[in-house]
């Protein structure tokens, strides 16, 4: 058995590129950077936070992390094995050890299948029950996550959003996995059900002994949950380290910019909003240098010709800027 | 009673298309019980050519056959024929179709250039051509047929697949360790097969008129067999001087398709969930 304090995954240098078709009388092809060198790790029962703004990239990290998308390059370890070829996308060990819950608790079920082949084939397929005990191994998933056990002869339509997503949770326990990798996880449901499922998640979590990466564009849900946080600009981690540090002490600008827009639950708090000019740049044409110069109020000549490299202001907390703020 | 008379009432498609094609499933499943003669065996040269009577109710033909019955028993061939070769026809294509839209890539380009090879022969002569090469017969109208028409449901298969594959239950059994084939088959088939089942009802009347067609080309079921096709061929020559031995054929024709045709209509309206029907 590993040591509590190694990482259980490990992603090292992980780029996601998808090409771009190519016009007729282009000479030379393009790429969407979805994925450009990120590299984090995550320890056995630790949940790791990833935000950013649509389009940065966060969604293909957990797909590229579960194999789903082929990786460009970049090394993946996990639990031991090396998963950084794109060939071990069939292994079955990953599989099981590895499972994703979707944003969307409406298609990420099948309206053709009762509950209990969408929670029991799966276990039936890895061999973790027989057809005979499936119904029971599921009553018992569906118990597990607040659901009524004889849910199971139901089809997904029967359900409510909140209820579907707490079966998608069930499903994705079914093969009692090591990770989790939550893709917005919440976002798709209401306010009062999201707490529920954030806490039926670090319920589960907490008993399990699970790792997850939590998906995120909601700063508060990922502060509820979430141990480290990293911040992900156009295919790059800017900033990462602990939850306390980054809502604290953040020293990124675009970390900054995004904290300063979590609302405040209080109309008498006045807060000072940092608000950002222009869009995302496109991430088939990336500014040279810092690809957050162009937004940055802070950038230098520096910032526009060379990409920064990650320091260590404070020991586990990595940021990728040439004009470390002081917190 | 009450709901199931509106709800048909809606439907009027279904209703008569349903009404019809039962008509002429239990036609032809009581084909022994019901015709008042043997439609061959019962040749009497008496009686030819009589035109429609109490003892006759359709009349006879030139052989002094029974129309009636030989209608009676050409629906059991015609049937047959249209759900057997409908079959393979959605077998072929769904297996291509499913296939070529999952895995996408050259397979894709081929399946679907062979599909439009095969869209763009009309398939009367595609049909001539493999009767041609097999020798006429009811076996080999069903080959014939059967390789003929499964384009259509290939390219329906096809795009309903392109549009559920990308639905995230689909990638949450490739997370789940599902092979590929049980991707296939057991999330994807079943989510698409309400248009299939629409495109097979069709295609079954379209199978009909094939069948009647090559069979009045003489390359179909052979005589004496009754055929509705054969018998209007036979019937060709005396058109005018005794209508009924090609009309009742003729009309027998008419209503399997149209029935098959209304079927399929009223099936699409009430699987197409954007149908305005469901809404009300």
């Amino acid at each position: 058995m590993a040591d509590q304090n190694d990482p259980l995954l490990t992603i090292d240098d992980l780029k996601v590129y998808f090409p771009v078709s190519k016009s007729l009388f282009q000479r030379e092809q393009q790429f969407v950077y979805a994925v450009d060198g990120i590299s984090f790790s995550v320890k056995k029962g630790e949940t790791l936070g990833i935000v950013g703004e649509s389009g940065c990239g966060k969604t293909t990290v957990g797909l590229a992390i579960l194999k789903l998308i082929d990786a460009t390059s970049g090394k993946i370890h996990f639990n031991g094995e090396d998963y950084s070829d794109n060939k071990t996308a069939n292994s079955a060990k990953l599989r099981e050890e590895m499972q994703l819950i979707f944003q969307d608790p409406y298609s990420s079920l099948n309206p053709r299948m009762s509950i209990n082949r969408i929670i029991g084939d799966p276990m039936e397929i890895h061999g973790f029950c027989s057809k005979k005990d499936k119904v029971a191994k599921v009553a018992e998933l569906l118990k597990k996550v607040g659901l009524q056990p004889e849910y199971g002869n139901r089809y997904p339509h029967e359900f409510s959003g909140g209820q579907r997503q707490r079966i998608g949770i069930a499903r994705a326990l079914a093969l009692n996995p090591l990770l989790i990798v939550g893709d917005e996880p919440v976002s798709a449901l209401d306010v009062s059900i999201q707490a529920q499922t954030i806490n039926l998640l670090m319920d589960i979590q907490e008993e399990l002994n699970l790792s997850m990466i939590i998906i995120s564009h909601d700063l508060a849900v990922i502060e509820h949950i979430c141990d480290k946080i990293a911040v992900m600009y156009l295919g790059k981690i800017v900033e990462m380290g602990t939850c306390e540090e980054i809502y604290n002490h953040p020293r990124h600008p675009y970390t900054q910019a995004l904290l300063s827009a979590v609302p405040i639950p209080d109309p008498k708090k006045q807060h000072k909003r940092i608000l950002l000019t222009g869009d995302v740049p496109s991430p088939i044409n990336r500014p040279t240098g810092c690809h957050f110069s162009p937004r940055c109020v802070y950038a230098t000549e520096e910032c526009f010709s060379t990409y920064p490299d990650a320091t260590e202001p404070v020991p586990g907390h990595q940021v990728c800027c040439h004009n470390l703020l002081s917190a | 009673m009450k709901a199931l008379y509106r709800y048909f009432r809606k439907r009027i498609n279904l209703f008569l298309g349903g009404v019809l094609v039962l008509f002429f499933i239990s036609v032809a499943v009581f084909a022994p019980v019901i015709s008042p003669y043997h439609p061959v065996d019962d040749a009497n040269l008496m009686v030819s050519e009589q035109p429609p009577d109490t003892e006759f109710w359709f009349g006879t033909d030139s052989q002094g056959r029974d129309i009636l019955s030989r209608v009676i028993y050409g629906s059991r061939i015609s049937l047959s024929i249209g759900l057997v070769t409908q079959l393979i026809n959605t077998f072929i294509g769904v297996i291509l179709g499913v296939t070529a839209g999952f895995f996408g890539r050259w397979w894709d380009d081929l399946i679907m250039g062979f599909t439009n090879i095969m869209l763009s022969i009309p398939s009367l002569v595609f049909a001539l051509a493999i009767m041609a090469v097999l020798g006429p017969g009811l076996v080999n109208v069903f080959i014939a047929l059967g390789l003929t028409n499964w384009a259509y449901t290939c390219r329906i298969a096809r795009s309903q697949v392109l549009s559920v594959k990308s639905i995230e239950y689909v990638r949450a059994a490739k997370a789940l360790g599902y092979g590929q084939t049980r991707i296939m088959f057991e999330q994807i088939l079943p989510n698409i097969l309400g248009p299939i089942l629409v495109i097979s009802t069709l295609g079954i009347a379209y199978a009909i008129l094939l069948e009647a067609s090559l069979s009045f080309l003489g390359l179909g079921t052979q005589p004496p067999n009754p055929s509705w096709g054969g018998m209007l061929a036979n019937a060709r020559e005396q058109f005018f001087t005794a209508y009924w031995i090609s009309i009742f054929p003729g009309i027998a024709i008419f209503l399997t398709v149209l029935g098959f045709n209304l079927l399929g209509d009223g099936l699409r309206d009430v699987l197409d969930p954007h149908s305005v029907l469901n809404n009300k």
